[in-house]
């Protein structure tokens, strides 16, 4: 295709594209008032959370409560896709592991600063005590498991970013990172099933309620809180491990 | 607010633009994350404080993060097939 047409086409798609967009822009609600429904689903929402469930986070209430199973099956997807991710960069038969020798003998590597190294062995411990608060604290405040679970992860990645990696595969290995995010993402089914059990619905909230803005509140959504927060710090760490020996730790064709 | 609102929705266009128009993967993976952090700022903004958390940890840190290994094997690869 020659550049002439190609920019012509171009010209033509975007024009009409952005008349679209711009006659849908003018059908939209003014900034911070959402549209009649959306709005009564909102104010029905606040106002059950704490009432039904105990739960001062709406959002956490949603996700793990009034609509647990679909936070289940997000949940699988990631599993599912930490899992591709980890088959697709196994160790093949062609290839052997080794410690990493650099290749090309003899020059300058250039190591991360001291204050880079320093900061990130700093930031290890606040990350994941910040990780295990926001886990714990996602029937009270924003955040919950997802999320907690991610600043969990990102404590291993400040150990590698400090240089250490083999500290990073002695508080980390590979047994232990797989065990974590398998038990997590089983423990949210298993804890479905007890409310089956327990109420003939699946995901049942079957534990007692406790007090409105405790820490032990919201009943099964705070134990969810818990698996979840296992599985997604499991399944990023996988991830970052896999990655880390596929480019790291060589391995070369025998 | 509403002026913090529409600053920081004009620093997520640009800031869009902005790595979309960065040819180099190397470089665009430094930019993404800058954009990722704007994304975390934006949401936070809009009084989505949980969405706000996730963000910046994936879009500022992992996603980046995922881009240099998988380039950096990558090249792994090239200096291997060129002995």
């Amino acid at each position: 295709m020659r550049p002439l047409v190609r920019l012509g086409l171009f010209l033509v798609s975007t024009a009409v594209f952005a008349g679209i967009f711009v006659a849908a822009l003018f059908d939209l609600h003014p900034l911070g008032h959402a549209d009649p429904l959306s709005a009564t689903y909102g104010d029905l929402v606040n106002s059950l959370t704490v009432p039904e469930r105990h739960i001062t986070d709406a959002v956490t209430a949603v996700n793990f409560d009034f609509r647990g199973f679909d936070t289940l099956g997000e949940e699988f997807i990631m599993f599912a896709s930490v899992l591709g991710a980890a088959l697709l960069l196994r160790k093949h038969a062609d290839e052997s592991a080794g410690p990493p020798i650099d290749k090309q003998q003899g020059r300058q590597i250039t190591l991360a600063s001291d204050a880079v190294r320093l900061l990130s062995v700093a930031l290890v411990s606040p990350a994941v005590l910040f990780g295990i608060y926001v886990v714990t604290h996602g029937q009270v405040t924003p955040g919950g498991g997802f999320q907690g679970g991610v600043i969990l992860a990102s404590a291993p990645l400040l150990i590698y970013v400090s240089g250490e990696f083999h500290s990073l595969r002695r508080v980390a290995p590979r047994w232990l990172v797989e065990a974590a995010e398998s038990i997590g993402a089983g423990g949210y089914v298993v804890i479905g099933a007890a409310g089956l059990l327990s109420a003939n619905a699946f995901l049942h909230n079957f534990l007692p309620l406790g007090r409105p803005g405790d820490v032990f509140s919201g009943g099964s959504v705070a134990l969810i809180d818990l698996t979840v927060g296992l599985e997604v710090a499991g399944g990023f760490i996988l991830l970052l491990l896999v990655f880390l020996e596929e480019v790291l730790v060589l391995r070369d064709p025998i | 607010m509403i002026w913090l609102q529409t600053a920081i929705l004009i620093m997520v266009a640009l800031g869009g633009l902005a790595v979309v128009l960065t040819r180099d993967p190397l470089h665009q993976a430094v930019v993404a994350s800058f954009y990722g952090i704007l994304l975390g700022l934006m949401f936070f903004l809009f009084q989505a404080p949980d969405v706000a958390l996730s963000q910046i940890v994936i879009g500022a840190l992992a996603l980046p993060l995922m881009i240099l290994l998988a380039l950096a094997r990558i090249r792994r690869k090239r200096e291997r097939s060129v002995p």
